[in-house]
């Protein structure tokens, strides 16, 4: 398994949660948990995904990812977990 | 399970407070470089560096995909080049052609500074470590990419004052040299007194000869995250204060060591060290001095910095050692006058002195760093200046190191513009009153008294 975590952030609007995931889809990218908050019209997501079974390096996916936000106007970024479990856990 | 809060706090650190990995520094052993013929010498030196390093840079950048995280410089450091040089150069301009070598091997491998065009002369100075030193002002006005430093002094065996002595003329004479580029050349070379090995950081960075022969050694920063965690904390006593400073040096070491380990695995080079430094650098945001004046001063340089940086120094290195397996090189707090805009301010209000910036290298963990002096100070005022810096490292048993600008052409007043990461900055008035005869007079200062452990 290659735990990925997938942020999205950026105004709520119709669509952001089925666009994403359409394209994790078609990227062999499984969904293992979803966060999501709401804060004044913010939407602030999390996936913890996994990305093993994906033909795509991590750089290709986190590039094309963060595309895919610009055109439905939000942030997405692509990080392995490594960074938060290292920093948030002793 | 990593929750929603937790990868936000990390990704605003990234996004909005400067987090930062500062340098992966590959160091190399050139010890079985070591040829009595030049020419041959300077192939081997060349191949052996751009064959270890050729992965340094695309490794640095897969990396930082990966991860989200920016990895800012990618360095090299090499063994003391007076050291790999000390049989077959026979002149200070067969050292310089040692200097362009590893000049033209970074930019093939394309690091922007290589580190180790240096000489450890703490107890005295042999003929090949003079002409490195002497060459030193023409081998960094006719590189782009070399830096250069020179330990003078140590706890264990004292100041070599005759090294002093001709350092204070080489910075003038690199000063000079560069005359035509605000004198920059003195921004890539430091005089050390307890120079680390394994030091990641440039200018002062080199490949001690107690390592391995390949390293990777990291430099990881963050003054702007520990400056907003602080916001948090005004007004609150002063163990809170430490304990905001401590929790969060913990985090901000903690994504270094992840780089560390990531790269040497990628690299198959061992891990060496982390240096857990608060690094500045000119962006906003990214400033030691602003955290100092979030501790309360209104600037740095106001009574109470000293004690600020100390327990700033203090707790930022409690919070990284629990935080890495292998803590090394300067780690602590970096107090570089160009490089953090909150210490421009400082010094253009009148606030900071450089009699100030001396007591405070007595408790952080560089010296006095990216100092711009007027064109005309003396050789023997360099020199005295250094003497000092070196007397703080020898007798506290730390880490000191001088890197002063002697602007030519330019006095107080005016300032300085050296451009990128090496920042700007105004030219600080020199005490103008003599140390010639101190300074003339030759020889070693003895090791003090308390070196003697055994």
């Amino acid at each position: 398994m290659k735990k990925t975590i997938i942020t999205v952030v950026g105004q709520d609007k119709v669509g952001i949660i089925a666009k994403v995931c359409t394209y994790l889809s078609n990227n062999q990218i499984n969904i293992l948990d979803i966060s999501q908050t709401i804060v004044q019209g913010y939407f602030n997501m999390m996936m913890l995904t996994d990305t093993s079974k994906s033909a795509k390096d991590m750089g290709i996916l986190s590039q094309e990812l963060e595309g895919l936000g610009e055109e439905i106007g939000m942030v997405i970024r692509c990080q392995n977990e490594d960074i938060f479990t290292k920093m948030h856990r002793i | 399970m990593i929750n929603i809060f937790e990868v936000n706090e990390t990704n605003k650190m990234i996004e909005q407070e400067n987090l930062d990995v500062r340098t992966i520094t590959l160091g190399i052993s050139l010890l079985d470089c070591i040829d009595p013929d030049l020419e041959r010498l300077r192939e081997r030196i060349y191949e052996k560096i751009v064959d270890t390093a050729k992965d340094l840079v695309p490794v640095g950048q897969e990396i930082e995909m990966e991860y989200g995280i920016p990895i800012v410089n990618k360095r090299i450091s090499v063994t003391p080049i007076a050291l790999i040089g000390g049989s077959a150069c026979k002149s200070p301009e067969d050292f310089v052609s040692l200097a362009k070598v590893l000049d033209d091997a970074a930019k093939a491998v394309k690091v922007n500074f290589i580190g180790g065009y240096s000489a450890l002369v703490s107890k005295g100075m042999t003929q090949a470590e003079e002409y490195l030193i002497r060459s030193i002002p023409k081998a960094l006005a006719k590189t782009d990419r070399v830096c250069s430093s020179v330990n003078v002094g140590s706890t264990k065996t004292g100041i070599n004052m005759d090294a002093v002595k001709l350092m204070g003329e080489v910075i003038l004479e690199t000063a000079q040299m560069t005359k035509d580029r605000d004198s920059c050349g003195c921004t890539k070379l430091v005089v050390f007194c307890n120079a680390p090995d394994d030091n990641p950081f440039m200018a002062g960075a080199f490949h001690g000869v107690t390592e391995a022969d390949s390293v990777i050694n990291v430099g990881v920063s963050g003054p702007g995250v520990v400056k907003k965690a602080l916001e948090s904390a005004r007004g609150a006593d002063f163990e809170t204060l430490c304990e905001t400073i401590k929790r969060t040096a913990f985090k901000v070491t903690r994504v270094g060591q992840l780089v560390a380990q990531e790269a040497s695995k990628k690299m198959g080079v061992p891990f060496g060290i982390l240096d857990l430094s608060l690094a500045p650098t000119p962006a906003v945001g990214d400033s030691v001095a602003d955290i100092l004046r979030e501790i309360g001063l209104e600037h740095p340089g106001a009574p109470g910095t000293t004690a600020a940086l100390a327990l700033l120094n203090d707790q930022v290195k409690k919070g990284g050692v629990m935080a890495s397996s292998a803590v090394g090189g300067l780690s602590g707090a970096f107090i570089p006058v160009s490089e953090d805009q909150g210490m421009i301010d400082a010094v253009e209000a009148g606030a900071l002195s450089l009699e100030k910036l001396e007591a405070m290298t007595c408790v952080c963990s560089v010296g006095l760093d990216m100092i711009a002096v007027p064109g005309d100070t003396s050789a023997s005022a360099i020199s005295g200046i250094i003497a000092d810096e070196a007397a703080i490292g020898m007798v506290n048993q730390k880490t000191t190191a001088v890197r002063l600008i002697p602007v030519i052409g330019k006095g107080v007043g005016e300032t300085v513009e050296f451009g990128g990461l090496l920042g700007h900055g105004p030219i600080m008035p020199v005490n103008g009153f003599s140390c010639e005869a101190f300074v003339e007079r030759g020889g070693r200062i003895p090791a003090p008294i308390h070196s003697f452990k055994n």
